[in-house]
């Protein structure tokens, strides 16, 4: 007579001997819910009382998908750019010991800190055809202010300090006699650091783009200065929702808003199996 | 490979970790550089490998003077006391990792590449864990991943830092036995440092005892237990103890008594006296011997240790005595070394 062992399905995790369990998480689940719940299918609620037929419309209008499609597709150029460009300043703040160095670690964090309307003023002073690269690029006929090209900009400056910030910690952590064992077994440097080093920071790599990605989606302030917003050519998905909303088009905006929503959520759910099956992987 | 250091003279930042140190290591001979923290072992090492350059002095590989080749040239395989295997990869990835990173013609095929890898595996009993990632092995499976991983490359010579430093003293012991089985199929030239006094002696052909910078000895087990050449290396290697004596007319004295060593060749005046505390003999009544009170009395394993005030300045030192041997209950025991050196005071 055996009998089968219970099947494991879904369980809290044992807690520990420590108090605090109980309190913790209903405490943040009260929280997550006001803050972030609530909010959210109030959102939905409202873009639900267009009715389908109405929401397919809105979804499926040209200057939605394209004002979906700028604003998805530069972000993830300006994060792509931002990760490799990260990388590299996260290494130098890391490896290298030089005067200054303090201040340009400061100085990563002033995107995080001044308004976005600046940044984007000033980017647009500085990119505008009569302005100091704007001239600059003129000549060679390239257009970045009021083009999408100028909001990859704006996001890349906005995005920046989220890669930097992720990977520097794991960085730090590297052991120096992984690269030194590398060295014994014959790996030049360039081979040390793309088969060594920098498979260990892929998920700290990845999750650095996932939020300058999710930055750069909802990045408003400093867009709608340097992007001209013409609408099908340099129109950022959050600007049509302002433009709804001032037209007191309320479902309009809130069903759009929905889409971002869920096309959000999709694309950072999707990053997170990423990061998790590699963790597993790694340990 | 015979590697010969020569003069070799490092600073950091003008502190020097090595002094003028110089070291002849025979092809297919496994040494053991053995001292202190801060003795210079570890930084002698990673000379040999390269990770460090010589501020004076050479590093001969064979003929070839290999102070001017990077890291990449010398072939070197240098095995960490925390293993630094490389996470992301498989085991058989790990192994394989020298041979992939090589270019041109001496790159073997992936599937040669393989074969290599599995048969290391078998060499360091790991058969059938190709598969595994370094985070599901333990600790001493990992450090047998990094010597299969430095030899997969065929080193000219295989360098192992403190290599069982970080395991428990079972499995210790098991590896040691074990390593000293790969060397001798083998035969690769082996240079490891330890702190392990019990493993340099067990495992090594030649032990090489360092100390603030400097080689003290080179030798055989049997030659740096018996024959210690300075106060240091008496002091380090085994259970030593130590006396003040005078030395007069061939003879040492210790205040005003002979205790019957004759000392022909020692230079007269003040000097230490060396002795192993299990390496004494007993005396009844004391004509030239050493007597003194027993101050205390402890049971260690298998023999009972007994501490002695001698003398008027009541100096301490310890020796070892049978477990039920009549002496250790006397409150006067009087004893004559067995093999016993001076050296001068300092």
């Amino acid at each position: 007579m055996t009998t089968a062992p219970a099947k494991a399905g879904w369980r809290f995790r044992q807690p520990s001997v420590i108090p605090g369990f109980g309190l913790t998480l209903g405490f943040s689940l009260a929280y997550l819910t006001l803050i972030i719940l609530i909010p959210l299918s109030g959102l939905i609620w409202r873009s639900a009382a267009l009715g389908w037929a109405d929401f397919w419309a809105i979804a499926t209008d040209r200057r939605t998908i394209n004002a979906l499609e700028i604003s998805f597709g530069t972000a993830f150029i300006a994060a792509a750019v931002n990760v490799v460009f990260g990388t590299i300043v996260a290494w130098v703040l890391v490896r290298y010991n030089f005067p200054g160095r303090r201040i340009v670690d400061a100085m990563v964090d002033l995107p995080f800190a001044l308004p976005t309307a600046v940044a984007g003023i000033a980017l647009t002073t500085l990119y505008a055809p009569n302005g100091w690269l704007g001239s600059l690029l003129a000549p060679l006929g390239i257009k970045v202010a009021y083009t999408p090209l100028g909001i990859v900009i704006a996001l890349i400056f906005i995005g920046l300090p989220f890669v930097v910030r992720t990977v520097q910690p794991i960085m730090e952590e590297i052991d120096k006699e992984v690269e030194e064992v590398a060295a014994t077994l014959g790996a030049n440097r360039f081979q040390t650091v793309a088969r060594v080093l920098l498979p260990g920071l892929a998920p700290a790599i990845v999750t650095g783009f996932a939020l300058a990605f999710a930055r750069g989606v909802g990045e408003y302030g400093s867009v709608i200065f340097i992007a001209g917003n013409l609408p099908y050519k340099s129109e950022i998905a959050p600007l049509l929702i302002v433009i709804r909303l001032e037209e007191y088009n309320y479902a309009a905006a809130t069903a759009i808003a929905a889409i971002m929503l869920a096309l959000s959520f999709v694309m950072l759910l999707v990053i997170n199996l990423v990061q998790t099956w590699s963790r597993k992987r790694y340990g | 490979m015979e590697v010969r250091v020569a003069n070799v003279r490092k600073e950091f930042e003008r502190f020097p970790a090595l002094h003028d140190v110089s070291l002849d290591i025979k092809s297919g001979e496994l040494i053991a550089l053995l001292g202190p923290s801060g003795s210079g072992k570890t930084t002698l090492l990673r000379l040999i490998a390269g990770l460090e350059r010589p501020t004076k002095g050479k590093i001969f590989f064979g003929e070839e003077d290999a102070s001017q080749k990077s890291i990449q040239e010398r072939n070197v395989g240098f095995v960490f006391q925390h293993y630094a295997l490389f996470r992301h990869m498989t085991v058989a990835d790990n192994i394989g990792f020298g041979l992939k990173v090589r270019r041109g013609p001496t790159r073997p095929t992936a599937q040669e590449i393989r074969r290599r890898a599995s048969e290391l595996l078998d060499l360091v009993q790991l058969s059938g864990l190709e598969k595994r990632y370094p985070a599901q092995l333990s600790g001493g499976q990992r450090q047998r991943v990094a010597l299969a991983r430095a030899m997969a490359i065929e080193p000219a010579v295989l360098l192992l830092d403190e290599p069982f430093g970080a395991l428990d003293a079972q499995v210790r012991r098991e590896l040691r036995r074990w390593l000293r089985e790969i060397h001798d199929a083998t035969g690769h030239t082996t240079v490891f440092v330890t702190h392990d006094q019990e493993e340099a002696l067990e495992l090594a052909d030649r032990v090489v005892v360092m100390s603030q910078g400097r080689i003290e000895q080179v030798g055989t087990a049997d030659e740096i237990y018996d024959t210690p050449n300075s106060p240091f290396v008496y002091g380090f290697i085994g259970e030593s103890s130590a006396l003040p004596v005078k030395v007069e007319d061939g003879q040492v004295w210790i205040a005003d008594r002979p205790i019957g060593l004759s000392a022909p060749h020692a230079s007269q005046g003040e000097a230490t006296l060396f002795f192993r505390p299990h390496d004494v003999e007993l005396v009844d009544e004391c004509n030239g011997c050493i007597a003194g009170t027993v101050a205390a009395s402890r049971r260690v394993a298998g023999t009972r240790r007994v501490e002695l005030e001698i003398g008027g300045e009541r100096q301490r030192v310890e020796i070892e005595l049978p477990v039920n041997h009549p002496a250790a209950q006397k409150s006067r025991v009087a004893f004559r070394p067995g093999r016993w050196k001076l050296f001068p005071a300092a």
